[in-house]
């Protein structure tokens, strides 16, 4: 008998409780159906083995494609809604994208009229015969938030639901997602759905959060992921109270303690996890003690097939789940020995390891990456600006915001009335050039800054 | 200038900035009905530090995130007592 990740998404579904369904805000589509029926308008056959684009509007009809998808095309390429149109030429092209798949709402766009392109739909109608799907697959997502053109990530099947185990007990699982499941971490969720047999309930977009949680608390979901900066943002909503999940997830940033704190008091019935993942390393490894960080015994020794090591402060990751490479370009993944470096930065307190910030100061603001150089070179564009250092802050809504630290040309420093209006000069700058979360919340005029060895600005991490 | 309305003060000029229309403030409006996204609420929590000396989110150990408005003013001014 075949082992059971060697088998495509569609003969894994259907395999748990009575009725499981997938829905969200405006259709619900019955997900055993797909065992015999198709979205795709009886058209699958044509996207065997083709490197096929799916470029879905809606998360459901998302959902539904890559079901019907694994195991028949050649290359899966999963486009966030959020990816800029002005790179998805040089993707596709890179992918060799020979088919698409969108649904009604996909904006139009030539980039997709590359040979075969289907529409999804949310509506499953029997099917008279099935592609076979007998290949491995190859799923391709792309990194989130650096500047310039996403990397395109290769994972397996195999690789992508390996940290996956079997539900234990208790009744039918609902999951819910804040997260995309176009992205590493809410995909993780719709795989989990998939092969456990849980109803799944996905969010559409621009629905308020009221109305997000009002639905998932009536559609009784019982397993409920998203990022700390989502969970913060329902933390702040009265229609909390809506929901009651056995199980809440938060991974794709770091959790500090006080978002852990507050929902172990807004959700008491419920069990917290945080995990640690990227699109390139995989589910590295989950927490459930209720702590930020993670225990120091996770490192050295394999836990599941996972190997964790620090290398210059970073978090390092050897395991199956990685991705394999990267598509296009010539970056590489892993080091010689197979380990991918997180470049999250780490340090020892007391027996558990505490995440101090990325390396090279990339600031995570709320899911969004920025990269203070960009900030301090708007900032030096004003005349009386020697340098400036951009750097994270604490923030207990966002995980971090950006503040400044400037050197003016005059060396005078301090936050006296006569800097406000040099001040109010260079914040009007960085907000007619840059969007809203890159504009420093704070400046401090100081008469100096660290310059390292390297001649580089000395960065510190956290 | 009072707690209160440091914190309205703070919110009208965060909008302003943002480019979000602040809705009328009384205790019982929701937060999230303000007007302000979380953007806009790490900004203010932010400055209010600034201003008033205190970040009550991460400093206290009671991790109750304020729902409303007046929810809000009340943690500033427990946490300024």
């Amino acid at each position: 008998m075949a082992r059971a990740e060697a088998l495509p998404l569609r003969q894994r579904i259907g395999q748990g409780f009575a009725e499981q369904a997938f829905w969200d805000r405006a259709a619900c589509a019955r997900i055993a159906d797909l065992r015999a029926g198709t979205a795709l308008g009886g058209r699958l056959a044509e996207l065997a083995d083709k490197s096929v684009v799916v470029a879905t509007a809606s998360q459901l009809t998302t959902a539904l494609a890559l079901i019907e998808l694994d195991g028949v095309a050649r290359r899966l390429l999963i486009l966030p809604p959020d990816v800029d149109p002005a790179y998805l030429d040089a993707l596709l092209a890179g992918a060799e994208i020979d088919a698409a798949v969108v649904d009604r709402a996909t904006p139009a766009n030539a980039a997709f009229d590359r040979g075969v392109r289907i529409v999804c739909d949310e509506v499953i109608v029997p099917a008279e015969r099935l592609a076979v799907a007998s290949r491995d697959t190859e799923w391709v997502m792309l990194t989130s938030g650096t500047t310039g053109i996403p990397k395109m990530v290769v994972h397996s099947r195999a690789g992508l639901t390996a940290s996956i185990k079997p539900a234990v007990g208790d009744g039918p699982v609902v999951w819910g997602t804040f997260y995309d499941i176009r992205r590493y971490g809410g995909l993780q969720i719709f795989l989990r759905a998939v092969l456990g047999g849980a109803s799944l309930v996905l969010s559409s977009a621009g629905e308020p959060i009221a109305e997000h949680l009002d639905r998932l608390g009536r559609l009784g979901v019982t397993h409920l992921s998203g990022t700390p900066s989502h969970w913060r943002r329902a933390l702040m909503s009265p229609s909390i109270r809506k929901i009651s999940p056995r199980y809440v997830r938060l991974s794709g940033e770091i959790a500090d303690q006080t978002v852990l704190d507050a929902l172990r008091i807004a959700l008491p019935q419920a069990s917290i996890a945080h995990a640690y993942a990227s699109t390139e390393a995989g589910v590295a490894f989950e927490v459930d003690d209720g702590r930020a960080g993670f225990p120091a015994s996770y490192i050295g020794i394999a836990r599941d097939g996972v190997e964790l090591k620090i290398a210059d402060g970073s978090l390092c990751i050897r395991s199956p789940r990685t991705a394999s490479r990267y598509l296009g370009g010539d970056a590489t993944l892993a080091d010689p020995d197979g380990f991918i470096d997180s470049g999250d930065m780490v340090e020892l307190h007391g027996n558990r390891y505490v995440f101090v910030g990325r390396r090279g100061g990339i600031i995570n603001i709320g899911g969004l990456k920025v990269h203070p150089e960009e900030i301090e070179t708007v900032i030096n564009r004003h005349p009386q600006v020697r340098m400036s250092l951009v750097r994270p802050k604490p923030s207990p809504i966002t995980g971090s915001i950006v503040i400044a630290d400037v050197v003016l040309k005059s060396g005078r420093a301090g936050a006296g009335g006569e800097f406000a209006a040099v001040k109010g000069d260079i914040l009007k700058l960085c907000r007619d050039a840059l969007p809203r979360h890159k504009v420093p919340v704070a400046i401090s005029f100081v008469p100096a800054l660290d310059v390292a060895a390297t001649g580089k600005l000395a960065r510190r991490h956290g | 200038m009072s707690v209160k309305l440091t914190i309205m003060d703070q919110m009208a000029e965060i909008a302003r900035e943002h480019g979000k229309i602040l809705a009328p403030l009384s205790d019982d409006l929701v937060l999230l009905d303000t007007g302000l996204d979380s953007l806009g609420f790490a900004v203010l929590v932010a400055r209010l530090e600034d201003r008033l000396g205190i970040d009550p989110f991460t400093a206290s150990d009671d991790a109750q995130f304020p729902v409303t408005f007046g929810d809000f003013v009340k943690v500033y001014e427990n946490g300024a007592r």
